[in-house]
């Protein structure tokens, strides 16, 4: 190998290259494959909403008549609009409830840590591990015992509860890359705590708290098992609306897939619109 | 104006103690400069004083008033960080005016302050800007005027001027003086630059391991250093140590012998020792000549040529000794040369590195910044 010149150094180096670009395209392809694999649902879903009953359950193709008459079905049959109002309030009132309940968590685990501080996060996040089905009995009870089934109080409540520790992770994550010099200096400057919070945690980890929050709605907007099982009319989401359509009347592909459209299209409108946003909470510190 | 007073001042983390039990006193109006290498307790103390971190034993005191258990912001005191800690999402003025904002002062009250210290610093073209827009320098004065709009009674700085460039290093240096005349302030400062030390302060407080090894003015530490840490760390480059043997003490002074041979008596009290005592030699750099018939000789291992002045280090036995010579000296790399010194400029140092003290008091020793000045001559400094 020492007898090797510099000549052969070149033609290696070239291949090298080749190696390295055959890698990007290889590296390319797999994460198309992977994003058309994720997505091809959703495209089946709004390409289904688009058919008739018969053509939906006919053999799968891509060309076919569009018709709206799935659309107008869905339209006539129930108040979307109900449940589309449920889906907001509940969404978004258990996310402030969550943000409310972990911003001075994440505030304490990450200015004031304990030696228990990292368990207590762990252990919060190990009960995201069990199963909803496990609690639901007991849960149940107690909603059946306080009146909460089929409220929305209830359902924020128990999405409060099922994204608290999520939120209370990532925000603790965002206010630990908060440099403390600038917490430090506002004490200095006489910022009570709340003052710290308002005045200068808040206003530079908003980025953080806004992907936060918004990972909140979206779990909260698509949350089934709780929904369907906690509601039946009054307090009853998108998903529940979504369920509707497979039950009681058989099933009705292409009705079921107009209604799942209009359910997700605005949580993919407000996830589409706040993508950057998203990625950049979403990797925060990790690019620093 | 104020005076800060530490008594026996311990902290703990854990099981790790960090200061030791520190006694000090800050005059008011005095600039005091916490000097020591990283790790020595001397951000610690200064976040103990500011009220950041609280002191797990002794009293602080503040014009004679015990403040241990008074927070941060009640304490008086205004603390300039070293990573400038401005406020990102403010503006120049938002961040000189926040504590005041926090206090409920009027906004045109407000302004009016802030135009007043951006008028000492220069910064009233950037009030509207974001940090994020300046440079480190214009960053450092707004950390500053963010200071000194709470009109404290004793200014901390922790090592404020570590992030900025060797140039801009020494302007801030000379405006901080400035600074510290105009204000006419109490101001304590942390940093592990000797050269800061020795340039600003008035009373310098070396620390080593958490406990002060020498309290004194920059004159005093750099003529009489009370042991062979301060010694080495007062002083730039540092000073040279040589193992010599005691031969003799007499009322004018300690007889030694050089390695190599000469002999030599340097003034200082030799009454305590022990006649088998092993001793150490300390001379500076600048204070070592080079001399035809000189009692110490070596082997010129690298010459570094300044312009001004050449440094050679030289191989002696086992010691590599520097000598700060004259810019021009003929001398090459793996020339032998000999060399010699003023025994009145040198230290001798126990075996415990305590420094034997010296029979005569340097006539500067006393000198503090302010001394610089003639008698009646305003307090500007040239900038």
């Amino acid at each position: 190998m020492t007898t090797l010149s510099s000549k052969t150094a070149a033609p290696r180096s070239v291949s090298g290259w080749r190696s390295a670009q055959s890698k990007r395209i290889l590296l390319t392809l797999l994460g198309w494959t992977v994003a058309l694999v994720i997505f091809f649902p959703i495209f089946w879903m709004i390409l289904t909403g688009f058919k008739t009953e018969s053509a939906a359950i006919a053999d799968p193709t891509l060309i076919f008549s569009p018709t709206l008459e799935s659309y107008q079905a869905v339209q006539e049959r129930s108040g979307y609009a109900r449940f589309a109002l449920n889906s907001v309030a509940v969404a978004f009132g258990s996310t402030f409830l969550a943000l409310l309940l972990a911003i001075p968590a994440a505030y304490a685990m990450a200015f004031l840590p304990t030696k228990r501080t990292k368990g207590t996060l762990l252990w919060m996040l190990s009960t995201k591990m069990l199963p909803s089905v496990g609690v639901l009995v007991p849960i149940y009870l107690i909603f059946r015992d306080t009146g909460l089934l089929d409220t929305r109080t209830g359902l924020i409540i128990i999405y409060t509860l099922m994204n608290l520790p999520i939120v209370v992770w990532m925000l603790y994550t965002f206010f630990k890359d908060m440099p403390k010099d600038i917490l430090e200096a506002g004490r200095m400057d006489g910022a009570s705590t709340l003052q710290e919070v308002f005045f200068l945690l808040l206003p530079l980890t908003l980025p953080g708290i806004a992907s936060t929050g918004l990972l909140s709605v979206i779990l909260s907007w698509n949350e089934a098992f709780w929904s369907l099982n906690l509601t039946t009319s009054n307090a009853a989401p998108l998903t529940a609306y979504i369920a509707s359509f497979s039950s009681p009347e058989g099933l009705f592909w292409a009705k079921l897939s107009a209604a799942s459209t209009m359910a997700i299209a605005p949580i993919l409108i407000l996830g589409w619109m706040t993508q950057k946003q998203m990625v950049r909470g979403l990797t925060f510190g990790a690019v620093k | 104006m104020a005076t800060l007073q530490l008594h026996n001042i311990t902290k703990r983390f854990g099981d790790t103690e960090v200061i030791k039990g520190i006694d000090l006193e800050v005059n008011d109006r005095e600039f005091v400069v916490f000097v020591g290498p990283s790790g020595c307790g001397k951000s610690t103390l200064m976040r103990m004083i500011a009220g950041l971190e609280s002191a797990t034993d002794g009293d602080i005191l503040i014009d004679g008033q015990r403040i241990n258990d008074v927070g941060p912001a009640d304490r008086g005191l205004a603390m300039v960080f070293q990573s400038y800690a401005l406020y990102p999402h403010m503006t120049v003025e938002g961040n000189m005016g926040f504590s005041m904002r926090l206090a409920g002062v009027p906004k045109e009250e407000r302004r009016a302050k802030v135009l007043e210290a951006a008028k000492i610093l220069q910064l009233e073209p950037l009030l509207d800007r974001k940090p994020k827009a300046l440079s480190g320098g214009q960053r450092q004065r707004v950390a500053i005027g963010r200071a000194i709009v709470r009109n404290p009674s004793i200014f901390l700085f922790d090592e404020p001027l570590s992030n900025l460039d060797a140039a801009l290093r020494v302007q801030m240096r000379i405006e901080l003086a400035r600074l510290h005349d105009e204000l006419d302030a109490t101001m304590i400062y942390v940093t592990h630059d000797q050269i800061e030390a020795m340039t600003m302060a008035d009373k310098i407080v070396v620390l080593h391991d958490g406990v002060v090894e020498q309290v004194g003015s920059p004159m005093a530490l750099y003529h009489h250093p009370c042991n062979r840490f301060v010694a080495g760390f007062i002083g730039s480059p540092k000073m040279n140590f040589l193992p010599v043997t005691l031969t003799g003490v007499t009322s004018d002074g300690v007889a030694i012998r050089l390695p190599g041979g000469g002999e030599r008596s340097v003034p200082v009290d030799g009454a305590h020792l022990d006649p088998n005592a092993t001793l150490e030699l300390g001379v500076r750099p600048e204070h070592l000549v080079l001399e035809e018939h000189g009692p110490l000789s070596g082997e010129i291992k690298v010459l570094e040529r300044l312009g001004g002045q050449t440094s050679l280090y030289v191989q002696m036995d086992d010691e590599l000794i520097t000598i700060m010579a004259d810019g021009d000296v003929a001398y090459r790399v793996n020339d032998t040369v000999r060399f010699g010194f003023d025994p009145e400029r040198a230290h001798l140092f126990d075996a415990g590195g305590q420094a034997l003290s010296s029979l005569q008091q340097h006539p500067l020793a006393g000198l503090t910044r302010h001394d610089n000045r003639a008698p009646g001559s305003p307090s500007e400094e040239p900038a």
